[in-house]
């Protein structure tokens, strides 16, 4: 377990309540750029893959979204066939290596893993796909290579797992792909949404530069659908359109004082804490209240404890069961020394002279299925509060000036399960339609939408 | 308490753990120490003609994570001055007398030189002496060990010198490289040996390093063939040990060798017909202090049988080691699958459809359901060797109320066809 330094520069009550600089430098790399699971060297990782019984119809593959033939690639660990392992990884889910490190295995495939059933031990599949292509990256080799030009050119709006797979494997068909992404850098949520100790030493930009040199995409950055981009315009242009927008709204809590200063989204929290470029220059407070239940909730709580927050308070209106964080996330959490509190719902942003200095909350319970308060309150003390309540499809910016409108339903566009939407040539995959918000399933829809604009295209 | 005190022909060790002729026992440091942890006896690594040995000695099979399921060997005999083995023989005798030192000779197939070094054996004290015939490789080609054992009256020739020049007891390691090992054995008979013991280790190459392109283990980018033991050798051993007390029964004591590795693996050598066991490639992998388990584990198994002594269940397999002519062709069982124990793995169903009979569903509307399909099910027992669960599959007898009977009595026997004619 990763041992953090809380040492003080200096006594807590003489600090400013939000600060930077809490830590010891070597406590941020240590927090932030030293991989939260040790990977596995080759001794263990030959260990781990002999435990995998090879199984047919293993009840793993079912469980990934994208179908990697598990088996497979550890017994060719096993071997010593690196090379084959991890192209049996890559080929059906690019991002395997990011998968590998923030896939929640323990409810996909090492949940289905036979293994669990007989000793309640899973063989580490996730720890091993991340061996194999740890491995096979080091050899810097391109494993995939081109088909002849079709002379089609494809847009891909947003520059995250579903629009970089889905460029990726429309590349990889032969056709010109060109991805506009809002933000400065091209990994959606790998870069700017997933805690920095999943995805040290800067991987997500090394597993984006693997997946653009395959050749035939161009990355434009500062492009935003209903800004610079239109939805009309895009149709006329190309010969197919892939939305992959994500859910770039943030939900607000919808309480009084949501605007005083120390109140912010946690995924902008989050995103500036990746792009921090020296973390002991990142603001933290002293008493951190994260509101949500969710991965993005459990991050940023962690993150702030790691930035060298003294107490931080995860609250969550409904019990540990309901809570979209995994029971592993909760753990680490813990673990990190995060406290969480269930059944309470923010009732207010308590402040003075502009500044937070703690979140109201009110208790909660169910009353048959619905959720309610119970009039009873209290206070947790806080000089910032991170507000993880859920992100939201930001939908006008789609139809903004379109003259013929996508349909959207529910926050999601609406597609089928190929991605094709509601108007022809335009597809949709990822977080911005219905499904798992989970980067693997985002990486799915990009290659099955490939897939099928290619078909479409090809007639 | 069961009494493991062991007599075999006529040398008596505390317990019939000892251990094999081999690095273990090359030397008094050694030895000793196997007495310190609780060996019954050694066979003293063989003495006799001057050899060199090379580095790089040994090699070793790796199996899905376990280390040295497998082993190789190209060392050759003792490397050490007869007088200074002959010296510690001594003494340590001396300093051990309730234990077994039984000393391993090989010398060229000449009278004057067994003669010679049986003498001299003799005056240490020794409990008595194995005759290397078995060594596969390096002494082989200077016309000892294997090359001895795989030519019967060579084996009965220098059996009746050692039994000439010596009053001890003369036991005769015999080689697992030949056709049928009763013919060497029945030759150490024929030349009067007290005992025979075996398998010496079986003529291997253990691996092809694939860069140099080496045979290993490897001496200067070369490679020669070695000798095979260690756990993957067993099934040899305990056939032809079984082969041997089959014929001769306890009249001719049988010192069993090959892949013994714990107390399973030696009570499996005493009830196939072994007076005792000899073990190398165990020790070598995990030290002396092995033999803890095998003292113990044997005793408590032993309790628990109701068995006494190691006589009490010596050879009890062998009345029931049978030609396969004599095989009841009316017994029949099928494979059982306790579905609650299943994890749904699959390797059943995929063994017997691709490589059986086709005996074992898939499923069924899409979920996992490996059910065993009575009528096609010959119970060949694959579908249980291959699952990882411990008695999820069983093999259950069906009872057909049908009587023994052998091949020898069958009608489809075509010999049984002509007989009728």
């Amino acid at each position: 377990m990763l041992e953090l330094r809380f040492e003080q520069r200096e006594p807590m009550a003489e600090q400013s309540n939000i600060a930077a600089s809490r830590l010891d430098k070597a406590a941020y790399a240590q927090g932030f750029n030293s991989d939260a699971k040790v990977p596995l060297d080759q001794p263990r990782a030959l260990i781990e893959a002999s435990r995998c019984y090879f199984c047919y119809d293993a009840p793993c593959v079912e469980a990934c979204p994208t179908g990697i033939d598990i088996p497979s690639f550890i017994r060719k660990i096993s071997t010593h066939n690196i090379r084959g392992a991890a192209l049996d990884i890559l080929e059906p889910n690019v991002f395997g290596g990011a998968c590998a490190r923030v896939c929640p295995v323990e409810e996909l495939c090492e949940e289905a893993c036979v293994r669990d059933a007989q000793e309640t031990k899973p063989v580490a599949i996730g720890m091993l796909q991340r061996f194999a292509t740890d491995r096979f990256f080091e050899t810097g080799e391109q494993p995939f290579s081109r088909a002849a030009a079709t002379g089609k050119r494809i847009v891909v709006v947003g520059a995250g797992p579903a629009g970089m797979s889905c460029a990726h494997r429309l590349a990889r068909l032969g056709h010109e792909v060109v991805v506009y992404d809002a933000r400065e850098k091209t990994g959606g949520l790998n870069e700017y949404g997933i805690a920095a100790y999943k995805v040290v030493e800067d991987f997500a930009q090394k597993e984006v530069a693997f997946i653009l040199s395959v050749g035939g995409i161009t990355v434009e950055h500062g492009k935003a659908l209903g800004k610079e981009l239109g939805l009309d315009d895009l149709r006329r242009d190309y010969d197919a359109v892939f939305l992959a927008i994500g859910q770039a709204g943030v939900r607000v809590v919808g309480v009084g004082g949501e605007d005083l200063a120390g109140v912010e989204p946690a995924v902008d929290f989050i995103a500036r804490l990746r792009q921090a470029p020296d973390l002991a220059a990142m603001p933290v407070g002293r008493r951190v209240v994260v509101i949500g239940g969710g991965n993005t909730a459990i991050d940023a709580a962690i993150q702030s404890k790691r930035l060298g927050a003294e107490d931080v308070t995860l609250v969550y209106r409904r019990g540990p069961d309901e809570m979209g964080a995994t029971d592993h996330e909760q753990e680490f959490a813990q673990t990190e020394g995060v406290k969480i509190k269930h059944w309470a719902k923010p009732a207010g942003f308590v402040g003075g002279g502009g500044t937070l200095t703690g979140v109201e909350f009110e208790y909660t319970r169910f009353a048959g299925k619905k959720l309610e308060g119970t009039g009873d309150t209290f206070i947790v003390p806080a000089d910032m509060a991170l507000t993880a309540v859920g992100q939201v499809l930001v939908d006008e910016s789609i139809n903004n000036g379109a003259k013929v409108a996508l349909d959207v339903n529910g926050g999601r566009i609406v597609a089928d399960a190929h991605g094709r939407t509601s108007l022809k040539g335009v597809y949709a995959g990822g977080d911005c339609v219905e499904g798992k918000d989970l980067t693997v399933q985002a990486v799915e829809d990009g290659k099955v939408t490939a897939l099928a604009i290619d078909a479409d295209l090809r007639g | 308490m069961a009494d493991l005190r062991n007599n075999f022909a006529g040398i008596k060790s505390p317990n019939p753990f000892w251990l094999a002729s081999g690095p273990p026992t090359d030397k008094a440091y050694n030895v000793e120490r196997a007495f310190e942890a609780g060996w019954g006896g050694v066979i003293w690594k063989t003495v006799g003609e001057p050899v060199v040995n090379v580095s790089s000695r040994y090699g070793a099979n790796t199996y899905n994570g376990t280390r040295v399921a497998g082993f190789t060997n190209i060392e050759l005999i003792s490397d050490r001055a007869i007088e200074v083995n002959l010296r510690e023989i001594k003494e340590v005798k001396q300093r051990w007398p309730d234990r077994a030192v039984v000393v391993s000779l090989m010398v060229p197939c000449e009278e004057a030189a067994w003669k010679s070094i049986l003498h001299a054996v003799e005056d240490t004290g020794a409990d008595g002496v194995e005759l290397n015939f078995g060594c596969p490789h390096g002494m082989s080609e200077r016309g000892m060990g294997a090359a001895v054992g795989q030519v019967p009256e060579y084996v009965t020739m220098v059996t009746e010198w050692a039994k000439t020049f010596s009053s001890m007891p003369v036991i005769v390691k015999l080689t697992p490289n030949v056709n049928d090992v009763l013919y060497p054995a029945r030759a150490a008979v024929d030349g009067k040996t007290d005992a025979v013991s075996l398998i010496n280790t079986v003529a291997s190459v253990i691996g092809v390093d694939l860069d140099t392109m080496s045979p290993l283990p490897e001496v200067a980018g070369k490679g020669s063939h070695g000798g095979y033991c260690g756990p993957a050798v067993k099934p040899i051993a305990l056939r032809m040990i079984g082969d041997i007390a089959r014929e001769f029964g306890p009249s001719l004591p049988i010192s069993g060798i090959g892949g013994i590795s714990t107390w399973r693996d030696a009570a499996e050598h005493i009830a196939m017909g072994a007076g005792n066991v000899q073990v190398c490639t165990a020790a070598m992998h995990q030290g002396f202090k092995i033999v803890e388990d095998m003292i113990d584990g044997l005793s408590n198994w032993m309790d628990s049988k109701g068995y006494q002594s190691l006589d009490d269940f010596r050879g009890h397999a062998i009345p029931n080691y049978v030609r396969w002519e004599n095989l009841d062709l009316n017994y029949e069982i099928v494979a059982r699958i306790d579905q609650d124990a299943c994890i749904k793995c699959g390797l059943c169903h995929i063994a017997c459809e691709d490589t059986a009979h086709q005996a074992i569903t898939s499923g069924t509307n899409g979920t996992r359901l490996y059910e065993v399909i009575d009528k096609e099910c010959v119970g060949c027992n694959l579908c249980m060797l291959v699952c990882p669960v411990e008695n999820c599959i069983t093999m259950e007898k069906v009872d057909n109320g049908r009587p023994y009977m052998p091949w020898t009595e069958d009608p489809r026997n075509p010999a049984n066809q002509e007989a009728a004619e």
